[in-house]
């Protein structure tokens, strides 16, 4: 049988290879996507692992690459030289771009000295120019006066006073001014403040003291020369060297930014090896290193019918590294559970999703997402049938299909998640959708009616029914009576619902007793459905004493109870009564639970009393057989097993206790003959939203669109532009999304709790396995 | 017994479905999807041809007629026959 009706055949398989190999063996298997694999160091903690410096370098490097900032954080990546896949560009690239960086900090060093020297030529000259009319006001300039210059960090400037007044005691003169912070210099050095000083001192044994105060204070000192002729051919030749610094390092900047906008085209190369790298180092942590360091052992999940490929995956890997020795595989006996593994293509994939959200399947149980694939859209449209939103909703699911590959770089969640991940399901939505709305006959609220009405209104009056003109004049509304002949021609309209009823002021009357019976039928069918397939999980696990206890049982209750609702519901449509005399069905069956024969009430057929009897004896039988024979049967083979064995079977008890079955049998069959009756009700949302979505429509259709259609002024084709366009508004968000959304929902519900309940478990973990396209595709 | 509407609309409507559900599936090929397909068809036509078979059931033997406005009712008089 095809896989999806049930989780594939899992094999545990013990891989044996090299440790030179590694490397390229996981690669190839992480290519294929195959295997999952297990854990064998589960005590140890993630921060104790054999490779977990290798996966945090790869984290690193991922998060450097990942960022935008790339351009600015280059210089800052660390080589992972061992790192055997990144290719020699890779490094080329990174020894250039040291290089260019250090020589780019070089070069601005020396830019911000010559900056510093020139404000600072600039600005001693006013200082020059006091200090020499100083010293020619108060003594003869001697050779020993001594003046030095530099620059110094603005807040650290008055610590650097007090220090040469505590020094000196006032021989010397210190001007000081503030650099003009041009814009230049704010981008070379940032928004610190510096001071340009200049001390004048007599002696020249005081330099040396100075200088250390001046190390001290981190003072940049810078020669001064003392003429002014001097000082203007330094000031000359320090402008020209700044220009040339200047173009020099623009230039190196733009070489820079060529370097790395080239580099940036393989980003997206280098994060995706990055990302396969890490994964590949987090799956060796999960493997076994033997003790001559020689082989690695690991544990692999895998489907057995895939294990030539994984077989050939490895031979590959092996060769590609260049080892002489093949990987061994062996297949080992376990008894642990395998992964649950259900093989999906694009179009299943999305209805599998659904069924694993409310819970995994256990291994090799009957997976209902083949089932699911038409029966979710079929109660979905149930619940939706407008022919004409339907229409919409298919020519959507068309769009987005066809347009797939280029809607998912949009990189929205949502929109990739549900829309386009879910286009399969809403394509069925939408053509089920148009079949119920066909047979709804209703299409933006509207009918059609195409094969003739059934009902005529010409029989109703004289000579064959009571109605005269004047019937007409004396009451608004008449009801027509298909009991005077002609009136109902004896056959229904062919396809759906007759469009009279679309005309009807009592339209809801017929609507609702048709929908209510209908939902009734479609979930007894369905839970009917959802037992059978319990049979099946039955006989593929060999349990065929629950066939005989559990699903027997169940079958007599649904059909002795709910089998025999439907009888009534379709006796009594197929039968032609005198309204007068037309019981309710719902009284029937309350009567027919409370044993309830009165001679005044009506039945439907005669016999009806014993056969009622009959059924709900049945049934209610029924409940102690569920309930007790069962765990009766396993203490009996208790007890047996128990004498032959004597006394050490005391000691096995790794069995359930005897009470714990019968607590959990009970539950179980409370929870399934309560469940039949509020389950049947639950169905009853089909009738709630199909009738509250009809009723939509029909408000939109009244209160908008028909008013635009009525207006008889000139204005009339302009207001009628604006009303469609609110009409088309509210149909979308409110008709097709909001009530979309709220039947898919219901639908889901009725397939994960009413249907699931009777034969399904989940209780499955997912087969996950190392999948370097699953991992690529996630970090889009 | 005359061919009445319904009889015809049954018998259509039960050969259309069950082609669709019976017949047609024998001739899916043989290939990875041919369960799916085949479990599809089935569902398809059991379910499309169960919600037919209820509408015009329910429809057959009607207990109470439409109530219409007296306006309609002049409308239809003139217009159905």
């Amino acid at each position: 049988m095809s896989s999806l009706f049930r989780s594939e055949e899992m094999c545990l398989v013990q891989l044996f290879f090299q440790t030179e190999s590694a490397h390229n063996c996981i690669s190839e298997l992480g290519h294929l996507g195959l295997v999952q694999f297990k854990d064998l160091n589960p005590g140890v903690a993630a921060f104790q692992r054999r490779f977990v410096k290798e996966v945090k370098k790869c984290e690193e490097m991922e998060r450097i690459l990942s960022k935008k900032v790339f351009y600015y954080k280059m210089h800052q990546v660390i080589i992972l030289t061992y790192i055997s896949d990144v290719n020699s560009t890779f490094e080329k690239l990174e020894q250039e771009l040291r290089e260019i960086n250090r020589n780019h900090a070089a070069l601005r060093q020396n830019l911000i000295e010559l900056m510093d020297i020139d404000s600072l030529l600039r600005m001693t000259e006013d200082f020059f120019e006091e200090a020499e009319s100083l010293l020619t006001y108060s003594e003869p300039p001697s050779e020993d006066s001594v003046f030095i210059a530099g620059v110094i960090k603005q807040d650290r400037f008055p610590a650097f006073e007090k220090v040469l007044w505590r020094l000196f005691h006032g021989n010397f003169v210190l001007r000081h001014a503030e650099m003009q912070a041009t814009e230049e210099l704010q981008a070379l050095r940032g928004a610190v403040k510096k001071d340009v000083f200049i001390i004048f001192v007599q002696g020249d044994h005081v330099r040396e003291k100075i200088r250390k105060v001046c190390e001290g204070f981190r003072a940049s000192l810078y020669s001064c020369p003392k003429t002014l002729y001097e000082r203007k051919q330094m000031s000359n030749s320090v402008m020209t060297q700044m220009q040339d610094l200047r173009m020099i390092l623009r230039r190196t900047e733009e070489y820079r930014a060529g370097v790395l906008t080239r580099a940036a085209e393989h980003v997206q190369e280098w994060s995706s090896k990055v990302k396969k790298m890490k994964a590949i180092y987090y799956t060796l942590n999960l493997c076994n290193i033997d003790i001559t360091q020689k082989l690695i052992v690991a544990e692999i999940w895998c489907p057995v019918s895939d294990l030539t490929l994984v077989q050939s995956a490895l031979i590959k890997g092996s060769e590609q590294s260049g080892s002489s020795v093949t990987p061994v595989l062996n297949r080992i006996q376990t008894q642990q559970t395998p992964p649950t593994f259900n093989r999906t293509n694009t179009f299943t994939e999305g209805f599998q999703a659904i069924i694993d959200a409310y819970g995994v399947g256990t291994y090799q149980e009957i997976n209902p997402a083949p089932y699911t694939i038409v029966t979710f859209p079929f109660l979905f449209a149930v619940m939706f049938g407008d022919c004409g939103h339907g229409l919409v909703m298919t020519l959507f699911a068309v769009w987005v299909t066809s347009q797939a590959e280029s809607l998912r770089k949009w990189k929205n969640e949502v929109l990739n998640d549900v829309v386009i991940g879910g286009r399969y399901i809403i394509l069925l939505m939408g053509m089920f959708s148009i079949y119920t709305g066909l047979i709804y006959n209703d299409c933006f609220s509207k009918s059609f009616n195409i094969f003739g009405s059934s009902w005529s209104v010409r029989p109703m009056f004289h000579p064959h029914g009571p109605w005269q003109n004047e019937t007409l004049h004396e009451y608004h509304h008449l009801q027509l009576n298909p009991f005077v002949p002609g009136v109902y021609s004896g056959d229904p309209y062919v396809f759906g619902i007759d469009p009279v009823w679309n005309i009807a002021s009592n339209k809801l009357s017929f609507l609702n007793s048709f929908k209510m019976k209908m939902s009734v039928i479609l979930g007894v069918s369905h839970m009917l459905f959802g037992v059978a397939l319990s049979l099946v999980n039955f006989v593929h696990f060999r349990k065929f004493q629950d066939i005989f206890l559990q699903f027997v049982p169940q079958l007599i209750f649904m059909l002795s109870l709910f089998g025999y609702l439907i009888f009534l519901i379709l006796y009594k449509w197929c039968i032609t009564l005198r309204s007068e005399m037309a019981p309710s069905i719902l009284l029937l069956f309350i009567n027919m639970m409370l044993f309830d024969y009165q001679s005044e009430h009506v039945l439907l057929y005669r016999g009806q009393k014993g056969v009622q009897i009959f059924l709900v004896l049945t049934a209610v039988l029924m409940v102690p057989v569920l309930l007790l024979v069962k765990p009766f049967l396993i203490y009996r083979t208790r007890m047996k097993t128990r004498h032959q064995v004597g006394e050490q079977s005391r000691a096995t008890l790794s069995q359930e206790h005897m009470g714990d079955i019968f607590v959990y049998q009970a539950i179980h069959t409370i929870e399934f003959c309560l469940g039949c009756i509020s389950n049947t009700a639950s169905y009853l949302r089909l009738w709630a939203l199909s009738l509250a979505h009809a009723e939509l429509s029909e408000v939109l259709w009244r209160m908008v669109l028909q008013v635009g259609l009525k207006i008889s002024s000139g204005m009339g084709s302009l207001m009628l532009v604006v009303l469609f366009a609110a009409f088309a508004v509210l149909t979308v968000t409110v008709l097709l999304i909001m009530e979309g959304l709220s039947a898919f929902l219901h639908a889901l519900r009725l397939h994960w709790v009413e249907f699931q309940n009777k034969f399904y478990e989940g209780s499955g973990y997912k087969f996950t396995p190392l999948s370097f396209d699953s991992l690529l595709k996630t970090q889009h | 017994m005359a061919a009445t509407t319904f009889v015809i609309a049954m018998s259509v409507m039960t050969l259309f479905w069950g082609l669709i559900g019976g017949v047609i599936p024998w001739f899916i090929p043989k290939g990875p999807n041919r369960g799916v397909i085949v479990t599809m068809l089935v569902l398809t036509a059991v379910c499309c041809y169960l919600f037919w078979l209820i509408a015009i059931l329910s429809q057959l033997n009607p207990l109470f007629g439409p109530v219409l406005r007296n306006d309609t009712i002049w409308y239809l008089n003139y217009h159905w026959q």
